[in-house]
């Protein structure tokens, strides 16, 4: 039999038809649903008069559009209160579970998938969320689908796919202190382009990735996306099988699940359709400096120059981009003021982040002068924190400590940058007004944030450390 | 290539189909258009797909007032009577948000050429009625040239032919071809399928 990579096999598995000229019907193991994108999908649903194929393998919570003030005050937001509540009733009507904001499972939906082990090793899962892929690092084929498809997934549990090309990327070496997860994943995305893996799946491979936590892994499969690439995924081993168990939804025949997962890695001589290689011991903290995830680079080097780029199209791509940031050309980024700092998102709002951030800033204060959110993933990471007295240190240290979601990162729940503010963010996305209107995000690990934090200007967290 | 035929076709929740026509077009020159330009997520709070193409680019076609920003190319007096954008490469990245196709149609648009498409707004705009049309870089660089002239786009032939003759065939997906030209419902055609799904999971025990 010819070798077959992770991916060929996750998918041969699922193929529940092909026909002559079709994509292949693809089932679904899992499907995670949030208030924004699935409204118009049971209301497809309810036009057909159909059911949900399979509320078992569908999972809701409400993360996007909600507040991280304090539970239980009302939503201000009548439009986002709205929203909330028609996933509420759509998961009743449908039969579906909702974690919603009075469970203490609710949070970011990509964090709540892993934490509470309904994402295991050789599923198909989707969401109507393009970070999907986060699920990826549980060695699952994870992917964001828009919201015809959601509908498609309700009805049937199945989605009408061709494959993806796969694309290997290597990752060798010890990384340095001071250099995470989040600085591998965009170094990749700087060095492939944000268009770089467009039609390809991603698996992570090698000695780096092989060393990541099982949380680091999923800060690199998280931002697949920003490198084009619709999923991405590291292959399970040990780390992964201990992670899972003793979680609520984990297999209950745990041993036989875990013999299964073990066929799971691609075979030996596998044959991918691209592959690139990063040197994780040359990696130095990354950040971004423009207005998509592809424009980052090491914290020490400077903003590239638009007079230095050939190609028309390009150059002025870039320019627009500085303007936009108001960056000048040529000058490292070190020493920027910022206005806010944000610790949280699907990327970087687990526990392990929280405690890097709070290991910076304990026993510090943040400038006076720099807003501090730290929005933790979900409600178990919360708890987690404050059983750890985390909360205390960012308290102490005067940041703000709130409720779970996706808040700063998508600005769609109050929380938000104001026309014109700098902020060092911990999630995925630098878009122009992605954080708030007229917003302009540097993209970078925990460690920068906090260490931005503490001084009030971009830091190479190597000089607090 | 022959699809079952016995799958539901449900014309009427369809937009318009996108199959022959010819339009004129407008430019944005900009590469990495990503879908928090095409609709900023505030927008998103809606539980219907009503109202926007208002949107559309709001954030580059509004000023803080809420007036529209007249250098901005949809904001020009001819925009509305152009069905194409021409963009540059790379459009559509970032989100899964159907939003952007359904903001893009709402305001016109039933085609958008580029050199190339992320994967999911590509999906997401053919099952809106949107062309995703990638071009080669010349016939591209010609476009973003002459913007207010007329493209002829054939769904049938996956060609677009520009004004001076110059002609392109386009890729698209067979089955999204067949989908569009036959106003085939998709979830009909998956639901046709419903013995393959049962006797999956059957044989899967799950």
């Amino acid at each position: 039999m010819k070798p077959r990579t992770i991916i060929e096999k996750i998918w041969d598995d699922h193929v529940v038809a092909e026909r002559e000229g079709a994509p292949a019907l693809l089932y679904v193991d899992l499907h995670l649903v949030h208030e924004v994108t699935s409204p118009q999908a049971f209301d497809g649903l309810r036009k057909r008069g159909l059911k949900v194929h399979r509320p078992d393998r569908t999972i809701a919570t409400t993360d996007h559009s909600t507040p991280t003030t304090p539970r239980g005050l009302p939503i201000v937001d009548k439009i986002a209160a709205a929203q909330v509540e028609t996933l509420e009733k759509n998961c009743r009507d449908f039969g579906i579970q909702c974690y919603g904001l009075s469970s203490d499972r609710q949070g970011i939906v990509h964090i709540i998938g892993p934490e509470l082990g309904l994402t295991q090793p050789g599923m198909t899962l989707v969401c109507g969320d393009s970070h999907t892929a986060t699920h990826g690092a549980l060695g699952a084929l994870a992917f964001g689908i828009g919201t015809s498809e959601v509908e498609h997934v309700l009805a049937s549990q199945c989605l009408l796919q061709r494959p993806s090309k796969t694309f290997a990327v290597h990752v060798d070496g010890a990384l340095k202190p001071g250099v995470t997860a989040k600085d591998i994943i965009l170094a990749l995305i700087a060095k492939i382009g944000i268009g770089g893996g467009t039609g390809h799946i991603i698996e992570y491979r090698g000695s780096a990735i092989r060393a990541l936590s099982m949380e680091e892994r999923m800060t690199v499969c998280n931002m697949s996306i920003e490198g084009g690439a619709r999923a991405g995924l590291v292959a399970p081993d040990d780390k992964t099988f201990e992670y899972v168990a003793g979680r609520p939804f984990a297999p209950k025949d745990f041993d036989a699940a875990v013999a299964k997962w073990r066929t799971l890695p691609s075979d030996e001589g596998a044959v991918y359709d691209r592959e690139v290689s990063i040197d994780a011991h040359a990696l130095e903290p990354m950040i971004t400096f423009g207005t998509n995830p592809g424009m980052g680079i090491p914290i020490t080097a400077a903003v590239p120059d638009p007079s230095n780029v050939s190609d028309a199209l390009e150059r002025e791509t870039l320019s627009k981009a500085l303007r936009y940031m108001q960056l000048p050309a040529g000058k490292p980024l070190v020493g920027h003021p910022v206005d806010v700092v944000f610790i949280g998102s699907c990327t970087n709002s687990r526990i392990s982040d929280l405690r890097a951030a709070a290991g910076v800033l304990k026993g510090r204060k943040v400038n006076p002068k720099v807003r501090v959110m730290v929005v933790p993933g979900s409600q178990q990471v919360k708890a987690q924190a404050q059983a750890e007295g985390l909360d205390k240190i960012f308290r102490e240290a005067g940041a703000d400590w709130r409720e779970s979601g996706c808040s700063m990162c998508i600005a769609m729940n109050g929380d938000q940058l104001q026309p014109g503010e700098y902020s060092v963010s911990t999630s995925n996305r630098n878009f122009e007004g992605r954080q708030g209107k007229g917003g302009r995000t540097f993209l970078a690990s925990p460690l920068t944030a906090a260490a931005t934090a503490v001084t009030g200007v971009i830091t190479d967290v190597r000089t607090l450390l | 290539m022959k699809f079952e035929s016995a799958y539901v076709v449900n014309r009427n929740q369809r937009e318009v189909s996108p199959k022959h026509f010819e339009s004129a077009y407008v430019v944005l020159p900009i590469d990495n258009i990503d879908t928090d330009q095409i609709i900023p997520a505030r927008f998103l709070k809606t539980t219907s797909k009503a109202g926007l193409g208002d949107q559309l680019f709001n954030d580059w076609r509004y000023d803080a007032s809420g007036a529209p920003k007249p250098d901005f190319v949809l904001n020009q007096p001819d925009a509305v009577k152009a069905h194409v954008l021409v963009a540059g490469d790379n459009f559509g990245c970032g989100s899964s948000r159907e939003h952007a196709p359904w903001a893009l149609t709402q305001f016109g648009f039933r085609a958008v050429v580029s050199t190339s498409f992320a994967d999911i707004f590509k999906q997401n705009a053919l099952k809106n009625g949107l062309l995703p049309i990638v071009v080669p870089a010349d016939l591209h660089a010609a476009l973003i040239a002459t913007p207010g002239a007329i493209v002829e786009i054939d769904l049938e032939k996956q060609t677009i032919t520009l004004a001076d003759g110059r002609s392109a065939e386009f890729p698209i997906d067979p089955f999204s071809k067949h989908c569009l030209l036959e106003g085939v419902d998709e979830l009909g055609y998956i639901l046709s399928q419903s013995a393959a799904i049962e006797s999956y999971e059957q044989r899967r025990g799950i």
